[in-house]
């Protein structure tokens, strides 16, 4: 039983290593700001998420686990606000035909 | 050796990332890879199993060294506007001395770590010998608050008369300004939801210095972090000037009393009586954590208002 357990966290790690790499990716390639936020928004959410369910599975404790979801769901709401404060910044940068 | 693969990444990739701090074409870039430097600076502690300075780096030495620094280059730039003054060229001449200096610097680090007998384990055994008496069962915090109460007592002097410098450049509007220009309905929504969030986290982390990392530094930082947030969402976290300063200086204070009432009973400066030494290190890792909180937080809208005081960046009369 463990030893499934073990096995689903890892591959939930994994997963979620995949999405970082498809994000960071996504944020060196993409040609501007907004699609490079929509590649990072990826990482940041599901990534950390994989990892975090990955961990807690591997942690078997439900103390730990409940901690990590916090922690889960303290980066989502930071890098969803983040995401949408540099979003609108360059929109009223786009408004104000500076550059 | 998958272990030895990751510090060997980490190792080459902080030395790359400093390398691009000090190269990178614009200022911003330099600030934003420094603040990516602090946070690998981090990692970097946690694997040489050092949590607490993990805790302290990501939080100071990545958060609120890297606020501060955009904070003080959107200063600059504002003053560059008006200059009609570009971003300095850093010539590579004048860096030869700083290079030459960080070397010799360096090299006598490096002498001094070879000094060390290889098998020497420091003070460890001391340290441990003493924990029953320390009152808490966390060795860092029984050396920084007990063993050496006297250096954690004089950093928060350090941190004092840094704020105070700050404060006397700083001009007209006080601390207790309301922050300039609009703020976002969701940064306010954001702020209402987390500030609770960071004083339990504060609170649990001032907890956790007994027995854990964490302590008055981590908590500290934390609580600045709120506070900045605070007033970045348009809130003052203090409304008298009379709290700033109270807060500002009640962590050296705390020490100090707690300091000389120990004198007055017969003691030596900070040598806590026998079974007193637990709740006396939280009363002082309370008052330092608070004071950390008000000063992280006093030095970023300090420096908010560019020197002279005008919100707008005039020049001074004269």
């Amino acid at each position: 039983m463990s030893a499934v357990l073990d096995g689903i966290g890892m591959g939930l790690c994994v997963i979620g290593a995949v999405f970082f790499l498809a994000g960071t990716l996504g944020l060196l390639r993409f040609p501007d700001t907004l699609s490079r936020l929509h590649a990072l928004t990826k990482a940041d959410n599901l990534g950390l998420g994989f990892i975090v369910l990955g961990l807690a599975l591997e942690s078997g404790s439900w103390a730990v686990a409940g901690k990590l979801g916090i922690i889960w769901l303290l980066a989502l709401l930071a890098g969803a606000s983040a995401c949408y404060l540099i979003a609108r910044h360059t929109d009223e940068k786009r408004q104000g035909g500076g550059k | 050796m998958t272990g030895m693969l990751l510090d060997g990444l980490l190792a080459v990739t902080l030395v790359a990332l400093a390398w691009r701090v000090l190269h990178a074409p614009e200022l911003f870039e330099s600030v934003v890879i420094f603040i990516t430097l602090g946070l690998l600076m981090a990692i970097a502690w946690a694997r040489l199993s050092a949590p607490d300075i993990a805790l302290a780096e990501a939080s100071i030495g990545a958060g609120l060294t890297g606020v501060l620094l955009l904070d003080t280059l959107r200063a600059l730039h504002r003053g560059w506007e008006n200059d009609a003054a570009r971003e300095p060229a850093r010539p590579w001449r004048a860096g030869w001395p700083a290079l030459v200096a960080t070397g010799l610097l360096a090299l006598i680090l490096c002498a001094a770590l070879l000094a060390v007998p290889r098998n020497s384990s420091g003070l460890v055994a001391e340290v441990r010998a003493q924990m029953p008496d320390s009152g808490v069962s966390q060795p860092v915090t029984a050396v920084l608050l007990n063993f050496r109460g006297y250096d954690t007592w004089l950093e928060l002097g350090v941190l004092l008369i840094a704020v105070i410098g700050v404060l006397s450049l700083r001009g007209a509007p006080g601390l207790t300004a309301a922050p300039p220009g609009q703020v976002s309905a969701l940064l306010s929504w954001l702020a209402r939801l987390l500030v609770p969030v960071v004083v339990l986290v504060a609170g649990y982390l001032l907890w956790l210095g007994s027995s854990a990392a964490g302590g008055a530094f981590q908590a500290g930082v934390v609580l600045g972090a709120g506070g900045v947030l605070l007033w970045l969402a348009g809130h003052r976290p203090l409304t008298r000037e009379w709290q700033w300063k109270l807060l500002l200086a009640l962590g050296f204070f705390c020490f100090f009393a707690i300091g000389v009432g120990l004198m007055a009973g017969g003691g030596l400066l900070l040598e806590f009586p026998a079974g007193w030494a637990g709740p006396l290190i939280l009363l002082i890792e309370t008052g330092a954590a608070l004071s950390i909180g008000a000063t992280m937080a006093a030095l970023f809208i300090g420096l908010h208002f560019p020197v002279g005081g005008k919100p707008s960046g005039g020049t001074r009369a004269g």
